[in-house]
Order: C-alpha cells, then structure tokens, then sequence
C-alpha cells in the first residue's frame, strides 16, 4: 500500500495528507485486529470450570506413618505427601548428600518460599511434592530404601525417575549427573489443622 | 517509512525469489492492484466484499466454538452454556458466531437484490451467478444445520418440521427422512452428523464455490449500477476508461464499508445479541425437549419467506415443491429476462413495478413465516407467494415488451 | 445534454423511490411484528429491574436461596462468580448463600432427586439459570404475582399466568393469599362464560405490605435475569469501548478514501 502513495502523486493531491491518513489507518486497523485476537487468544485460558476442578485439595495425614508416601490428584498431577522419619531426616543432614546434589540449596528450582530451604517444606516431618519429573514429565517412583542395591550401593533413598533414570534424593532435590535439571517442584500448601494439609494454597508465614 | 528503505533491496530479492516459484505478486495484480472495476459502484456494491468478511468471521469464531463445543445430546446445551459463562470471552465468541449468522444473510440478501437490480446476472455472468446461488443454497443448509447444534427446544423442534419435509417425497419419503436422521427421531446421531456438515462439509464447499464466484467475476469483469460494460472501451494504456484498479480505491472504499457495517454489527452483538429473539430465539434457551413442542414454533427469520410459501399450499407435496421451486427459480434468472439493457436505470416502469412487488413480497413472506398461521395470515401468504412467482414466470414476457432507455456509452460518475 | 442530466435525475429519483418504498414497506412490516410481539404479552406487568443494582441482585441471590433452590436449580451458575459479580466476599457467600458441604467453585444444584420431584409435583421443577432469557423478567414479575386461591387445586392455589401450574404458592407467608375477582362473576347464568379477570384482592394478610413484596419480586426476578446472563453489563461495557473505537477507525478511514478517490476523475 504504501508504494502506492508515491507513484500516485498526481496534481492536487496533498502528499503529506495522503501519507498521514494512511499510516493512521494501517495503525489503527492493526491495533484492531490485535485487540479483536485478545478474546480469541484469551479463551484458551483454563476456564471457570477448570478453575474449579484445579481448586485446592485436602488431605488427611493424621494416619499417615513414618516413612509412608500417600499421592494426592491436583490439577491432574500427582501429589506425594512423604512424612519422614527420624531415619530419613538423618540421612538429608550428612553433608556429604549435599556434594552429590545439582541443586542442594534449590537456587535454580520452583518452590514456595517457605520450602527453600534444606529439607524443602513447612514442616520439617512432611515433604510435599509435585510428583513429575522435571526432565520430561514422567512419574517418579518412591524408592525409599537405601539399601535398594538396583540404585547403587551409595542410594541414600528418595525417588527414581524409570523413564531416563533420574535420581532424587528424600527432600526432592535431583542429583548430579541424571538427565533431569533440577530438583522436584513443591506445591503451594498449608496445613489447615496439624492432620490436614490443603494443597494449591500457599501457606501464610511471617 | 523512509527507515525502511535501505531494506527494500531484500524484501525484493524476496518477493522475486517466491515468485520465481510462486504466482503471489502476478496473483496480487491480477486480483487487487490490476484488477479494474467500474469507478461507479455505489452502495449496493459494498454487499460482495461485506459477505467475504462474514464467511471469515464465521470461521473463525467457528473453529474457536468448535474447541469448546460438545456434539451430543446429553452435552451440547449445557456446552453452549459452559462457553457463555465459563470459557473466557466465551460469550463474545458466541455472540459473534450467533450475529454473524443473521449478519451473514442480511448481507447476502442485499447482494443478491443488487443482482436483481442491476442485471449483474445477465450475460456474460451466468456462472457467476450461478455459483452466487450455490453458495446461497450451501448457506442456507449450513445455517441450518448449525441451528440445531445449540440443542435448544427449538433447535430440536426446527429440525423435526425441517427434516419432516423431505418425507413429502412420494415413495422414499419415510425412508429418506429416517436415513437423514439416523434415528426414529431427532437424536444425538442426527446431531452428530449435522455437527460434522456444518464444521467441515459444507464450509468447504462454501470456500470453494466463493473461490470459484469470485475467479468467474475476475474474468469476466464486474457489473456496475450503469449496466455498461466497461472492457468494450480502454483507453491508450489497454485498461477501461471506467475502470480503476481495485486496490488502492477499492479496498479504503470497502474498508470504510465494512467499518460502517461493524458498527451497526457492534450494535446488535453488545446491546441487543437476542435481536428481540429474531437473532437467538426465546424457546432455544430451554434445552430440546422431544415431548414438548414449544408454544409458537418458527424458523429462523431469514427462513421464513420460504417457509410462508410452504404454509400457504394446503397440499403436504406441493407445498415442498413449491418451496424448493422459490428457491431454486433464481438459477433460471439468465434466462428469463428478455431485456436488451441491465440495469434498473434503463429500463421501463414494468420491469421497476414488477422488481418492487417482488422486493415487498419477498419481505411481506418473511413476516408472515413469523407469525402464525391465521385464515387471514395464510390469504396473504397466497397472495404474496403469487407474485413471488409471477416476477419469475413472467419475466420472459414483461422484460420484452419493457419499454427501455438507451444506455449511454460511459458510465455515470461524478468526481466529488 | 440538458435533457440527459433530466433523464438521469429522474431516473435517480425514481430508484430512489423504489429504495424508499422498500425500506418503508419493510420498517412497517417490523413494527408490526413488534406490536404483534408485544400485544402478545400485553397481560404482564413489568418487572422494572435493574442488572446493575448490585443491593437489588444481593437481595435477589438471598431470596433465591431461601425461596427456590429448595426445588430449583441454577446449575450453570457458580458461588465464586456470585462472589465475583455481586462484590460479596467469598466468605459472605459462604455463609449466606451456600448449603453446608458446597464448595465456593460449585454450581448452584438441588439435594431433591429428579424422581422425587416428579413424585411430590407430578413435574421436575425447571432450572432456573436461563428462565429469565427462555421467558423474559416480566413474565416471572407477573407469575410470581398471580398466584390465587383455588379450592380445585391440588395446592389449593392457581396461577393466572400459568394456568394449571404445579408449582405451589411459596411465598404466600410473605404476600398472603389473593382472590381472583372477576367482571360479570354476579350474573349467575354466564359467570362460567363471560368471565373475565377483573383484578385480585388480598384475602389473607401477609408478613409483607404489598409494596415490600413488589420489591420482594422485583429483586428476586433480578436475580434471575442476571444469572440468566451473567456477563451483560461486561457486555455492555464493552460494546461502548469497541464503538468509540470504531468511530476513531472510520474518520481515518473515511478521510483515507476521500484522498485516495480524489485520483479518480
């Protein structure tokens, strides 16, 4: 279109005016259709009832014992609730885990705020995890046992990916040379009474 | 613009390097830039480029309904329900797909009537024509077939009379009837399949024909309110002295047309999308209800002159026949018309009364569809379904006698 | 050329006519499918609502909880989108609005059993989540102010608007029982015949005074309108944005094609 302005320069006809409508039209019609394509990008957007479905789900825990897992559905992913024993605590603290981490500190991984930390969660007793691997989006196992020879003789316990072999040890957190880049992602969780805790809202801390 | 310059070396290397392999700027030029139209269009000629834009429309918002949409029995009210509230800007969707339906033959029938007017269907554009009318029964059958998607009480009860026409046919009527539904009655089979026509089946016919109208008018040229053919004569440069190309003049023209038409399109969808329930009818937001046929039972307005005819002929076969035959009459309109000129602006006082009557019928017909079918609705409906036809079947006769003026050699256009 | 530039203004005047004539005739037509429209419904009163009362669609969405989702359901409508549109809290939603064990995301649904209402009315009450949009505010207005007392009923009420109605009369705490009086009801021989609804009068005291059980419809019947379509204000809202848009868009494009059409001579 704008080629033709210049070619079309007859007598009497104000270049200047021509170039000017011009412009204030192609922008104009632009700005149009970008904001007709608002609604039509937007309904892609998960709906109202999605929402709903994806809404925050309770658990019981008060059952749950020492070194058991229970998987929770939200949004169509799976959600380990591990309740940690002392064992396992003890394990997380040997500081020579943390060498054979990628992440130990969780500097490059999504959580909470208040599960940046060591043992990854509000409580220290319960790790709550979204249950996908953060290579390409397999289940992870509950391997728990560190005697488990399969995984080596130095498996300190904590979750398996069977796809491509990523390890993670009992706080989520990936370890070095294993496909997956970073650690498992924590949930936004609360506890609303000491036995239940409600995934997909975010705790209040201080 | 001036920045833009120094990069214009490139993007010419680029367009000769499609072009070396694709027609894309040859097919530029010969459909916009070269394309010469008579520089005398007025506002009947806006109606063509409108149509175009409303088949987008449609398709669009179709495709986004469609992501959303359940074709069966048990789901589609209740999709259609979860698109107007749940599905972000869902109802907008709608609405445009519901307006643009409405809009969709507006358009088109004004086309058409300019068709009528000025003899744009006469030689040498038959084939345009023709395929204008194919596209004109494709659109009938995919709005139909559309109407029933919303699984509303009248969705439902419009297909049962609709599909129960066919069953006038002598013989394999019943036996038609059933085939097209799939069922012993309107049923979530027969959904299904009207759902697949009306996405994937008839769209792709309308594309193609449209393609087709719009390829046949190209080569033979465009009509205009003069009737005049403009190629009979060019100037020194081989172009039509009337003639411009369409792009630029064109395309602003009918870009301040089509801004003209969204306004009045904005108008209906944002403050008025229920039309007074011409546009989404009242009945079709209870779900379909097989045992109980809604209080007053219409089709959709732009159905109704056709559907007047049906209710006027007492007899069942006859009525359908005559039907069909309202439709499928405008085909012939090549060669009805005896008349030396084209254009309304030529010709006699019979050919513009027999027009007029037919315009005020065809509208007559259209509200009567609407309205029930009282004694005195139906002697109406009789009489104007008689000079339906008699502007059709008379038509040979008072196009020859017509008394026409004769036509001047340059079109009539004043510079403004 | 004189004579030329004759032919051709009459010729333009009288496709003028022609256009005109068209136009008239089809304008005519209209209004009197929209007088047809309207006498058809000419024995409603008018609901007079507002969508855009929030206080009105507050009391309204109360109302509803107490009075009709006993039986009714408004299964397209959401508690949180209650929230959303009628600026109430989720907790006040909660508490005011929601039966115990429905979460703020659920839709307004019904404990009875379709079976059960089929037992006790002989009917499935209807949703209500579009009964504004499938009959129109005026018509509910007037149904719920057209109950009567009819010994012949089951329910021992009728309803002028919907004859025969298996709904029972639930609000009659708030506006008492109505007689029907009728004109001619005295002429003994014909009062089956000739009868012809006159007006109603109060033959039981309610706990409302008429005026507050107006009011007591008119949001309830609000409510309804505005579930029916929950986004019309939004819409409205925005079909003025998009027309100042517009006309931004045709003057551009208006004075565009002038400039260009000066090329044509």
């Amino acid at each position: 279109m704008t080629s033709e302005v210049g070619k079309s320069n007859e007598e009497g006809v104000d270049g200047g005016r021509r170039h000017f409508l011009l412009v204030a039209t192609t922008v104009t019609g632009i700005a149009g259709a970008a904001l007709t394509a608002v609604p039509f990008l937007a309904s892609w957007k998960p709906s109202a009832r999605a929402q709903a479905l994806g809404a925050p789900v309770e658990q019981d825990i008060s059952k749950l014992e020492p070194g058991a897992v229970v998987k929770v559905n939200w949004r169509g992913q799976a959600i380990f609730i591990v309740r940690r024993s002392p064992e396992m605590m003890k394990q997380l603290e040997d500081p020579a885990l943390a060498e054979r981490l990628r992440d130990p500190k969780s500097e490059q991984s999504e959580q909470p705020k208040y599960a940046k930390n060591d043992v990854r969660s509000l409580k220290p007793e319960y790790l709550v995890l979204v249950g996908v691997c953060t290579h390409l989006g397999c289940a992870p196992l509950s391997r728990f046992n560190p005697a488990d020879a399969e995984l080596g003789a130095d498996w300190p316990g904590g979750f398996y990916c069977p796809c491509h072999g990523s390890k993670f040890d009992l706080a989520g957190r990936v370890f070095k040379d294993v496909p997956a880049p970073t650690n498992l992602k924590v949930p936004p969780y609360r506890f609303v009474t000491d036995g239940v805790v409600q995934i997909g809202v975010d705790a209040e801390v201080a | 613009m001036s920045a833009t310059m120094p990069e214009k070396g490139k993007m010419a290397q680029l367009v000769d390097w499609i072009d070396a392999r694709f027609p894309m700027t040859r097919f530029m030029k010969e459909h916009a830039s070269e394309y010469y139209a008579p520089k005398n269009f007025n506002f009947w000629y806006y109606f063509g480029s409108l149509a175009l834009v409303v088949l987008v429309l449609q398709i669009v918002t179709g495709i986004f309904l469609t992501m959303n949409y359940k074709p069966s029995a048990a789901d589609a009210f209740a999709s259609v329900e979860y698109i107007m509230r749940d599905v972000e800007w869902g109802w907008l969707i709608r609405y445009m797909h519901s307006t643009g339906a409405s809009a969709f033959f507006i358009v088109v029938y004004l086309h058409m009537f300019r068709g009528l007017m000025y003899g744009s269907y006469k030689n040498p554009r038959e084939l345009v024509w023709i395929f204008g009318m194919l596209i004109y029964l494709c659109l009938m059958a995919e709005a139909f077939f559309g109407y029933l998607l919303p699984w509303g009480n009248m969705s439902y009860w419009g297909a049962q009379v609709i599909v129960s026409l066919f069953g006038a046919i002598p013989g394999i009527g019943e036996s038609l009837v059933e085939w097209i539904r799939g069922d012993y009655y309107i049923s979530d089979i027969t959904l299904n399949r009207f759902f697949a026509l009306h996405v994937i089946a008839l769209p792709l016919a309308l594309v193609f024909l449209v393609i087709a109208h719009i390829f046949a008018l190209h080569e033979v040229g465009s009509n205009n309110p003069d009737g005049i053919e403009i190629k009979k004569l060019k100037g020194p440069d081989g172009h039509p002295v009337d003639g411009i190309p369409f792009h630029p003049y064109y395309t602003v023209k009918d870009l301040v047309g089509f801004i003209v038409f969204a306004m009045v399109f904005a108008l209906v969808l944002f403050f008025a999308p229920e039309m007074g329930g011409y546009f989404l009818e009242h009945a079709n937001f209870d779900p379909a209800n097989p045992l109980q046929t809604p209080e007053h039972i219409a089709p959709v307005w732009y159905f109704t002159p056709f559907y007047a005819i049906l209710r006027a002929v007492p007899n069942k076969l006859m009525g359908v026949a005559l039907m069909g035959a309202a439709v499928v009459l405008f085909v012939f309109l090549p060669w009805l018309d005896r008349s030396k000129v084209k254009s309304i602006r030529y010709r006699g006082w019979l050919f513009r009364s027999f027009l007029g009557a037919f315009a005020v019928s065809f509208i007559a017909l259209g509200y009567l569809g609407l309205m029930p079918a009282t004694p005195t609705y139906t002697l109406a409906a009789r009489f104007f379904g008689v000079i339906y036809f008699a502007f059709f079947l008379l038509m040979p006769w008072y196009t020859r006698i017509d008394q026409t003026k004769p036509v001047p050699e340059r079109v009539t256009y004043h510079a403004h | 050329m004189p004579t030329e530039h004759l032919a051709e203004a009459m010729m333009k005047k009288s496709f003028h006519k022609l256009v005109l004539g068209v136009v008239g005739l089809s304008a005519l037509a209209w209004s009197a499918v929209g007088a047809a429209a309207e006498g058809h419904n000419s024995a409603l009163q008018l609901a007079r609502n507002d969508v855009a009362n929030i206080a009105s669609l507050q009391r309204g969405a109360r109302n509803f909880v107490n009075y009709c989702s006993g039986c009714h359901s408004a299964k397209y409508v959401r508690y949180s989108r209650l929230a959303e549109d009628l600026e109430l809290s989720e907790k006040q939603v909660t508490d005011n609005l929601m039966f115990v064990g429905e979460r703020i995301h659920d839709t307004i649904k019904i404990g009875m059993k379709p079976e059960d209402a089929s037992h006790w009315f002989g009917t499935t009450p209807p949703d209500l989540s579009l009964i504004a949009r499938s009959r129109g505010a005026d018509y509910i207005y007037s149904f719920l102010k057209s109950f009567y007392l009819d010994p012949s009923r089951p329910t021992g009420t009728n309803n002028l608007i919907l004859p025969g109605t298996a709904m029972p009369h639930v609000l009659w705490e708030l506006q008492g029982l109505q007689r029907a009086v009728y004109d001619g009801e005295s002429d003994a021989e014909h009062n089956t015949v000739h009868k012809k609804f006159k007006e109603f009068e109060l033959a039981k005291q309610g706990s409302l005074s008429p005026q507050e059980y107006d009011q007591f419809v008119r949001d309830t019947v609000n409510f309804l309108d505005y579930i029916a379509e929950p986004m019309q204000l939004e819409r409205r809202n925005l079909g003025m944005r998009v027309l100042a848009f517009l006309i931004v868009f045709f003057l551009f494009a208006h004075f565009l094609k002038k400039e260009f059409w000066k090329d044509v001579k």
